[in-house]
């Protein structure tokens, strides 16, 4: 067998500010905006990556979802606990200084783990974990 | 918006506002942080954030703040190069009996103890992995303390 991996999916609840974040300040491109219903699923990638895709979905949109799993999911992403990705770059230095120049949560600056290997943490506009390691480490 | 969809909103606010919270404690646990700090960064007393709080997250942030800290100091205890002290300071306590307390509350066993034990248990044995075997688990030690008696 020959699998790659092609789409994954996190969760958005502002579509506008989730498109900010991974387009305009990690630099994804946008690859498929689809609206229905109100509703807007965005497919992004990394420029270098055009196999491997992110959709920014908006969460229970299936129909087979109960409202109170709706609020379960929206208090979790609130709270942060919900959806995490880890994402890795050449140079973590670099990247951390320019997302901390703009305006998102960072949650851990560049360290090195005991594990042995150097990450840092910030949050996207949904509250997603966005861990960022240094590639080869 | 009906009055139901307005008080989930504010509900869905206020707990983006304990999430920074939670963060700001991943982020600066080594500060001098205690919890009228975090209070004050989210214009809340202490007492109604840590109730948030631990409504939220099952834990009180003075007890997430601590198990931060001591997951921390476990690393830096098993480098073998920097006394309890130093690791008490460096990781934001700034009371050694304190640090000391909780440390044996959450491990099982003093600081002290930790260090001697986790370079006899870790000698021989490749420093790349020991750092694999020995890296600090986050969540099955959160809200749980260990037995005194040590670890299994």
């Amino acid at each position: 067998m020959d699998i790659s991996i092609h789409t994954t999916f996190l969760p958005q609840d502002d579509p506008d500010a989730a498109l900010g974040f991974y387009r305009d300040t990690l630099g994804f491109e946008l690859r498929n905006d689809v609206g229905y219903e109100g509703m807007r699923w965005l497919t992004v990638g990394p420029p270098q990556q055009p196999g491997v895709n992110i959709v920014l979905h908006p969460p229970g949109a299936d129909p087979g979802t109960t409202d109170e799993e709706r609020k379960v999911i929206a208090e979790m992403m609130a709270k942060g606990t919900y959806a995490s990705i880890m994402l890795a770059t050449p140079d973590l230095d670099s990247t951390f200084d320019q997302l901390q120049a703009s305006d998102v949560e960072v949650v851990q600056e560049p360290t090195d783990q005991p594990w042995g290997m150097r990450d840092c943490a910030v949050r996207d506009p949904a509250g997603n974990m966005v861990r960022i390691q240094q590639m080869g480490s | 918006m009906s009055s139901r969809d307005a008080a989930e909103s504010q509900r869905l606010r206020d707990l983006a506002l304990l999430r920074r919270v939670r963060d700001r404690m991943d982020r600066e646990y080594a500060q001098p942080l205690d919890v009228e700090a975090l209070a004050r960064g989210v214009n809340m007393s202490a007492g109604h954030l840590s109730r948030r709080f631990k409504a939220a997250y099952g834990e009180s942030p003075y007890s997430y703040l601590m198990t931060r800290r001591i997951e921390r100091a476990m690393a830096l205890l098993r480098r073998g190069d920097l006394s309890v002290t130093d690791v008490c300071f460096a990781v934001g306590c700034q009371s050694l009996g304190t640090f000391s307390t909780r440390f044996s509350e959450l491990v099982g066993m003093s600081p002290s103890d930790y260090k001697v034990r986790s370079r006899q248990e870790m000698a021989g044995v490749p420093s790349c992995e020991s750092k694999k075997v020995t890296r600090p688990v986050r969540n099955p030690v959160r809200n749980r303390e260990a037995p005194l008696a040590g670890r299994s």
